[in-house]
């Protein structure tokens, strides 16, 4: 089976000034479909940049990704904005739901870029919204909701498109533990229904709910390693 | 596409909703502007009606001839001194010129006349029957005089409806009555119908007209027979108003022996001279109100710009995330543009209210004509769509090329 991603020695240089910026030296990566993947490092570590790379919203300076076997290094943005459209859900750490708009609408976005009629987008919406467990909640808007229902709307939001690649950069970072619990919970429950989850953390308890730990430093990999009793997921 | 437009649309109702007095103040501008616009041309259009209709009480296709004024060498001639134009004149020029179909003269005096125990002071026109049909003046009762009338000099007069009104008691009869010119008593045989103003701004109706040599011979006593105030000649088609002018003043000149080079000693004027100068002046008035019309929609304009930008700036990471989620450049684009194009189509459907309701309101007021064309609201319309995506253009181009990582990221 085609692994989801392949990271071939990525290169990301910024030019700051005059001053060049290595955020990623050689970086090579490989997550197979599936996987619940926790990438780590403090921050300047270069994980940021990856998570963008791998969302599709920034292309690597030299290397190549692949990204379910298609090469998406030389794309232009509306291809790109295509890719993430179809395959990438987004998972902020502030939320970003559009205010004053309904966990209905916010929920049904991704569609509204994909030229679905209104009905359609209501029905994928509303079924998402059932799946993170926000049923009856469809028209309250985010200023009503507490911070974990708006981080479920969110959720919501990355899988109504049903993506193969779930992107979640620090999903926890905003919450209480008890939400986080149950935010981690819903990304777990997504993983075991066969979405390839990647999440950027600190935390190393939220990390622990991952299969697989990445450790980043210096826009290199530190470490690589699967979790302990959960082994059976890598390379499934 | 149509769920995208239409949900956009609402979207952006529903942010201009959120921001009442914000979008209102936007959208004055473009209120003001096209508000305007219907104002000030429905007024135009009015005032072009109306003169049009004024000119149209002179008669169509009228040429006009009047003895030349002599300010041009100075010293003028005592009246009666010099005969230009005469009876002679008029009947040359329409058995020479083909394209003239009639010719007419008159002769005009300011006269008291008395019916029983009133009496009245008007001008008094003495006319050639043809002169009544060129100029169509028409009868309210009884009817015109005859060439008969004409050449044997009858005592028949035909009065204006001013002179009516001051002359008889509501309800009386003027036909068959007898009244007195200057002591001489006439048989009234027809009434005008009114005309109103004319052009120049004097009462029509305020006239007397009998026949011309009943004028020269028993009222007005002239020293030089035929000689006439001015001759009036029409041409059967507007088209041919310049050539027949030319055709009249070359005939004139020859048959009042002018060298070339000296100055002709009468005046040719048309209705569409007449008119021209009339229309020229409300022309200038609409050219200078919708010159203002437009600076309002242009600063309406950048009023809709500058709020966008400031939107753009306020929704960066909203765009983010749209941009995230898989929205191209063309969905933000577009919906940036339409909401522009809301902000000013909106505000011109206001504006269009607001300027009907200006000429309507103007018309109660002032009194002045006006004209409300459904060509003016639609141009109107037109403008304010063009003004919202002409200024819109900047902002969602701005907008949509923002890149996706560092509006996410942006506080």
């Amino acid at each position: 089976m085609t692994p989801l991603i392949v990271c071939e020695d990525i290169w990301k240089v910024y030019r700051l000034g005059d001053v060049e910026v290595q955020a990623l030296r050689g970086l090579n990566l490989t997550i197979q479909q599936g996987e619940f993947v926790a990438i780590m490092g403090s921050s300047g570590s270069g994980k940021s940049t990856l998570m963008n790379i791998l969302g599709c919203l920034d292309q690597p300076t030299r290397g190549q990704y692949r990204l379910n076997g298609q090469e998406v290094g030389h794309l232009r943005p509306d291809q790109l904005a295509e890719i993430r459209n179809r395959q990438i859900g987004f998972v902020f750490q502030s939320f970003n739901l559009i205010p004053r708009t309904s966990a209905l609408e916010n929920a049904q976005l991704p569609l509204f870029y994909r030229g679905l009629s209104l009905k359609e987008q209501r029905a994928l919406a509303s079924a998402a919204l059932q799946r993170v467990g926000l049923s009856g909640r469809e028209h309250h808007a985010p200023t009503q909701l507490s911070g974990g229902q708006q981080q479920r709307v969110a959720i919501a939001r990355a899988l109504v498109t049903a993506p193969s690649l779930l992107l979640a950069d620090e999903p926890t970072g905003n919450l209480d533990t008890q939400s986080s619990q149950e935010i981690m919970g819903i990304l777990g429950g997504l993983n075991r229904d066969g979405i390839t989850v990647i999440l950027v953390t600190h935390d190393v308890d939220i990390a622990a709910y991952a299969s697989r730990e990445i450790v980043i430093k210096d826009g290199r990999i530190l470490s690589d390693r699967v979790a302990e009793g959960r082994s059976h997921i890598v390379g499934a | 596409m149509l769920a995208f437009v239409w949900l956009t649309i609402v979207t952006a109702l529903r942010i201009l909703g959120r921001n009442r007095l914000r979008a209102g103040l936007t959208m004055l501008g473009i209120i003001i502007g096209v508000g305007a616009v219907i104002a000030m041309v429905s007024i135009g259009e009015g005032a072009k009606r109306a003169v049009q209709r004024q000119i149209a009480t002179m008669g169509t296709n009228v040429i006009f001839i009047w003895p030349g004024s002599t300010t041009a060498s100075g010293v003028r001639g005592a009246m009666g001194s010099a005969v230009t134009l005469t009876v002679g004149d008029a009947l040359d020029l329409k058995k020479k010129l083909p394209l003239l179909s009639d010719t007419g003269w008159y002769k005009r005096d300011q006269a008291q006349i008395v019916y029983g125990n009133r009496n009245w002071n008007c001008a008094i026109q003495g006319a050639s029957p043809s002169l009544l049909s060129i100029r169509e003046w028409s009868f309210s009762s009884g009817g015109s005089f005859t060439q008969e009338d004409l050449d044997g000099a009858a005592r028949v007069a035909l009065l204006g409806q001013t002179v009516v009104e001051n002359l008889f008691d509501p309800g009386e009869e003027p036909v068959g009555a007898v009244i007195r010119i200057r002591n001489v008593p006439f048989h009234v045989i027809g009434i005008l119908s009114a005309k109103g103003q004319s052009p120049q701004g004097w009462d029509q109706d305020d006239v007397v007209i009998i026949p011309f040599s009943t004028a020269e011979r028993k009222v007005f006593g002239t020293l030089f027979l035929g000689s006439v105030t001015a001759i009036v000649a029409s041409t059967d088609r507007t088209e041919d108003l310049p050539e027949a002018t030319e055709q009249i003043r070359d005939l004139m000149r020859s048959r009042h022996r002018l060298q070339s080079g000296q100055p002709a000693d009468f005046t040719i004027r048309t209705l569409v001279d007449i008119g021209q100068v009339q229309e020229g002046t409300s022309q200038t008035l609409t050219v200078m109100l919708m010159a203002i019309a437009s600076i309002s929609l242009f600063v309406g304009g950048i009023g809709i710009m500058n709020i966008l930008l400031v939107s753009v700036t306020e929704r960066t990471r909203e765009i983010g995330v749209r941009l995230a989620v898989g929205a191209k450049r063309r969905h933000i684009m577009m919906q940036f543009l339409i909401e522009a194009m809301t902000l000013s189509v909106v505000g011109g459907c206001i504006g269009i209210l607001f300027g009907i309701l200006s000429a309507r309101l103007t018309t109660v007021i002032a009194g002045w004509p006006t004209i409300i064309s459904s060509d003016t609201v639609m141009v109107a319309f037109a403008f304010s769509v063009v003004v919202g995506l002409f200024f819109g253009l900047y902002p969602a181009n701005k907008a949509a090329r923002l890149n996706p990582i560092e509006a996410l990221r942006y506080e």
